[in-house]
Formats: C-alpha cells, sequence, structure tokens
C-alpha cells in the first residue's frame, strides 16, 4: 500500500510536469494549429541553459532559474520571428516542416555546445521541501515539482481568464477573423503564444534535469512525449493537456514500480494508440458547439 | 459641403489575382451619417467593406485600384490592426462570436484597440443598450440565441470607441420583431455617440427607414445613389428590392423577366 502511494504521489509531480509542458504545445496548436515537433529540443535546450548557468556561470539557482525562464522566453519570441512568421500563410505542412528542421538544429547545437554526455546538476535543494508523511517519502525533487507546477497553473488560469492580453490569445484560437476584425493583434499572439511554450517547455526540462539528468537525447525523447498527453487530453484543450498528462505520469510510474523499469516508456504510447482507436478526439478534445 | 469621413473612389478589388469583384466602386459616408449599401447576393457589399476594414488580405484579396481616404488618409491595404486602430470596425456577416469566451470576455475582446485602457465604463454603455446581455454575462457565446449574438457582436464593436461602425447583415436570420430592436438600436447608437454607421442590408426595408443616404449596388457596380427617402420612392428599388411591383401589387413571374431586362439596362 506503502509502495502504492509513493508511485501515486510520484506520478503525480511528473504528471503535472508533462501536462504543463503539453500546455505549451497545445497553446501553439490552438493560436496557429501548428504542431511544434521541436517541443523536445526546446526542452533540453532549457535543461542546458540552466546547467549553463549553474555550473559554468556559478549564478544562484533562483537567478538561473528566472534567467533561464526569461530567456526561453525570448527565444520563443525569435524563433516566431524569425522562422515562423515569414512562412505564415504558406499551407500548414510546410510550417510543420519547419519546425522538424528546428529540432534537428537545436540538437545539433547543444550536441555541438555541451557534447552528449550525460550532466548532472550540483545538488541544491533544501532539505526542507522533503515532506514525510506516515509512510509517505517524498524527495525534495518531487515536492518542488508540485510547487512549481502548482504556480504555474495558477498563474496560467490567471493569465488566461483575467488578463487582456490571455483573453485576446484566446479569442485568436477561438475565431480568428472576428479577432482580426476587432484589431486582435494576431502576429503578435503568436509570438506571444511561442515564447510561452518555450519558457514552459525550458521550465519542465530543468526540473527533468534534476531528476533524470541533463543529456539531449534523453530529454528531447521526453519532449515527444507531449503527443501521448496532448492525444489523451485532446488536442486543443488547455485542461485535457494538465489530465492527460497526470495519466501519463501515473502510467509510467506504475509500469516502472510494478511491471518492469524499461516498460515505462513504451506504455504510453500503447495507450496513445487505443486513445487513438476509441477516443479519436481524445477526452477533452473540443467538440464543436452546434446550436439547433 | 459636409464633413466626408470615408471617401472610396473608383476602387477594384481582385482576389486571387484572377477574379475582380468590385470594378470600379466609388462612395462617400458624411460624419455622422447612417450610410446603406443594398444590393442583391455577390453584389459586391461585403467586399466593399472588407477592402475598407483590411480584411481583404487573408482571404487573398487586394484593392488594386483607386484609392480609399478615411478622414483624408490613404488606407487602402493597410493591415487590419492599423486600420482597428484608426476607429473603423467592421461586424461581420453571420454574427461570428468567440464561441468559447463568455459574453464578457467576448466584450473584452472589443478593446483590442487599445491594450491596457480601463473598459469597465464601456461595459456599463453595452449593457445599457442591451439590457438582454446581462443576464447572460457569464455563459459561453456558443450556447446563446441568434438575437443575442448579434446584439453581442454590436456591443464588442461598440467596446472599440469606433468612429466608423460597418456593420454587414445585422438581420440575417433574425425574427422580425428582434431585427426591429436591431435597427431601433442602430439608430440610437448613432444618435447618442454620433457614429458614423455603414449598413450592409438585404432588408432594404428597414435599412432605408434608418439610414440617411443609401446606395445600390449591382455587380461590383455602384447603380444608384440616393437620400433614403428618394431610394424608396424610386420605381426600381420598390420593384426590386423591396418587393412591391411598380404598382404597389405582389409580382408575378413576368417580373421576373422585367428584372432580368431592367438589370442589363441599369
Amino acid at each position: 500500500m506503502d509502495f502504492f502511494l509513493q508511485l501515486l504521489v510520484n506520478g503525480i509531480c511528473i504528471g503535472l510536469l508533462y501536462g504543463i509542458s503539453a500546455m505549451g504545445f497545445v497553446m501553439i496548436f490552438k493560436a496557429s494549429s501548428v504542431l511544434n515537433f521541436a517541443h523536445g529540443e526546446l526542452l533540453a535546450l532549457g535543461a542546458f541553459f540552466f546547467l549553463s548557468l549553474v555550473t559554468w556561470g556559478k549564478l544562484p539557482i533562483i537567478v538561473s532559474f528566472l534567467l533561464t525562464l526569461v530567456g526561453c522566453f525570448l527565444l520563443g519570441f525569435l524563433i516566431e520571428k524569425f522562422f515562423l512568421r515569414p512562412l505564415i500563410g504558406e499551407k500548414l505542412i510546410f510550417v510543420i516542416m519547419l519546425t522538424v528542421g528546428l529540432a534537428a538544429m537545436f540538437k545539433g547545437l547543444i550536441l555541438l555546445i555541451w557534447g552528449g554526455n550525460l550532466h548532472t546538476y550540483p545538488p541544491f535543494l533544501p532539505d526542507a521541501l522533503e515532506i514525510e508523511l506516515g509512510s509517505i517519502y517524498i524527495a525534495p525533487v518531487y515536492s518542488m515539482t508540485l510547487l512549481i507546477s502548482v504556480v504555474f497553473l495558477v498563474l496560467f488560469g490567471l493569465f488566461f481568464k483575467k488578463s487582456s492580453q490571455g483573453i485576446y490569445m484566446r479569442s485568436v484560437a477561438d475565431n480568428q477573423k472576428a479577432a482580426l476584425s476587432l484589431g486582435v493583434h494576431v502576429r503578435r499572439v503568436f509570438a506571444l503564444s511561442w515564447a510561452i511554450a518555450a519558457m514552459v517547455a525550458c521550465m519542465s526540462g530543468i526540473v527533468l534535469g534534476i531528476i533524470n539528468g541533463v543529456n539531449v537525447h534523453d530529454l528531447s525523447a521526453i519532449g515527444l512525449k507531449v503527443f501521448p498527453v496532448v492525444i489523451l487530453g485532446g488536442l486543443d484543450s488547455i485542461g485535457g493537456a494538465i489530465i492527460g498528462g497526470i495519466i501519463i505520469g501515473l502510467l509510467e510510474t506504475f509500469t516502472g514500480g510494478y511491471l518492469n523499469p524499461s516498460l515505462r516508456d513504451v506504455v504510453p504510447y500503447i495507450v496513445l494508440v487505443f486513445i487513438l482507436m476509441v477516443k479519436p478526439y481524445g477526452l477533452f478534445g473540443l467538440v464543436e458547439i452546434e446550436r439547433v | 459641403m459636409a464633413d466626408i469621413l470615408l471617401q472610396l473612389n473608383n476602387i477594384s478589388v481582385v482576389y486571387s489575382d484572377v477574379i475582380q469583384v468590385l470594378k470600379g466602386v466609388s462612395l462617400s459616408v458624411e460624419k455622422g451619417h447612417i450610410v446603406s449599401l443594398l444590393g442583391s447576393n455577390g453584389a459586391g457589399k461585403t467586399t466593399t467593406l472588407k477592402a475598407i476594414s483590411g480584411l481583404l488580405k487573408p482571404e487573398n484579396g487586394e484593392v488594386t485600384d483607386g484609392e480609399i481616404l478615411y478622414n483624408g488618409v490613404n488606407i487602402q491595404n493597410q493591415a487590419p490592426e492599423f486600420i482597428t486602430r484608426q476607429g473603423i470596425i467592421q461586424v461581420l456577416e453571420g454574427r461570428q462570436p468567440f464561441k468559447y469566451l463568455t459574453i464578457e470576455e467576448n466584450l473584452r475582446v472589443g478593446t483590442a484597440t487599445r491594450p491596457g485602457k480601463p473598459y469597465k465604463q464601456d461595459l456599463e454603455m453595452v449593457y445599457d443598450y442591451f439590457p438582454a446581455l446581462v443576464k447572460r454575462r457569464k455563459s459561453l457565446a456558443g450556447y446563446c440565441s441568434g438575437g443575442e449574438l448579434q446584439m453581442l457582436v454590436i456591443g464588442r464593436a461598440l467596446m472599440a470607441h469606433p468612429q466608423l461602425l460597418m456593420l454587414d447583415e445585422p438581420s440575417l436570420g433574425l425574427a422580425p420583431l428582434v431585427v426591429l430592436e436591431i435597427f431601433r438600436i442602430i439608430k440610437k447608437i448613432n444618435e447618442e455617440h454620433k457614429t458614423t454607421i455603414v449598413l450592409v442590408e438585404q432588408n432594404a426595408n428597414m435599412a432605408l427607414q434608418v439610414a440617411h443616404y443609401g446606395y445600390v449596388m449591382e455587380n461590383g457596380k455602384i447603380v444608384m445613389e440616393g437620400n433614403s427617402a428618394e431610394l424608396a420612392d424610386n420605381p426600381d428599388v420598390k420593384e426590386f428590392y423591396l418587393g412591391m411591383g411598380a404598382s404597389g401589387t405582389a409580382k408575378s413571374y413576368r417580373d421576373v423577366k422585367a428584372y432580368r431586362r431592367r438589370k442589363r439596362w441599369l
């Protein structure tokens, strides 16, 4: 029972992280219908930025974390400006191929700069984050993951529900033509969704780096896990991305814990295939509102 | 000569580089007036509005000839972000709400031309014009009725403080009483805010009742213009757009032939 609870807690923590990272993916898709295949590489980039700032730059953890977030936010902006914007109005397939190209480019850059070895962050998490509830022990990494995820979720919830910019972003996702007619700066919304997506991808990259160590191939493979997550949740549902993330996270930890650790990376994709057969729009995919 | 807010000089619009839809349209809109644009389907009314508001580009259309002057400034082929910030807001045909946003969020999108500025007062103003929206402010627009949606999209446009409001078929698919209500409010907006309004309508009867001036379009050209009263009295308009025979009786099939003949003659 204890083992079960332990796995449950870990699964939820990891799952939240997947969910938040998938949220960035969903945001780009909702705003501009682009599937971003470079998501995993963005994740890895975040982890390596942070690594450099911490180990080479010797900056304090909090400062490096914030700097990485800001840097990735800007990176997202630049990607949109230099790579995506010239393709506005072109066929969607070209844009998606472009993100595949971006993925290769980023991976190459990372290999060039940091090499393909496994790096680790110096241990910096305070023991105060350790939580013991009866017989369940939550490692500092996981409680930190939980904390960061919840903070991000609340911030994004507020942003999209309350702030004007958030509402403009949702309006573009909803009806682009109407948004244009009201003067919403659609290109700016695209840029912003890339920026936010890159930022949350980096954030999850850092946390996953703390848990598993920093390695290009592992991290970008984890980035691909957004696909089962978003397809489970429904490609265009941000809430679905979070729930999908938690489900995939739980599946992973449970197969790792009860079946075989080497199966944990396969199960999400098996689930993916089944979901596609049964519910092609995912659990929370948009069911068009039809007025009769 | 009164103040001219908007002037179209002989504009042509071409879609996808080949399909010419407007063939030299000229019209002018006086400040503070309601101007209606009448015509059958495919006459180019909506295209004219889109040419003004800059919404042609996403549909691969372009103003190839002529000029559009707004307050004396040339605005043709500008981006919609720019044009809306000059105070021209188009309310699209078919209502086009943001279905997954609540009524209030929909209205807030109307502030996109001036982000970060206070908007509470404008919300009150819109709820004042359209009291029906108040009790639905928290519900998703996708679940509202056609009449509510039409009020919503007009209200959303008002949030932008337009100087020139362009309405594309506000009566489309609405019950006659609702249409009456919408037109009453359009008139009220024009009187209270001095908003200049361009009204595209199939319901020529209603349109000519509220408008000061009218244009009739056919095949991408303006074929007739005049004060609303004059237009409503014109035998051709009466026959073809107000649905009355020349003698005031119902039409028969023979008149359809007459329509074809007349159309060529025009």
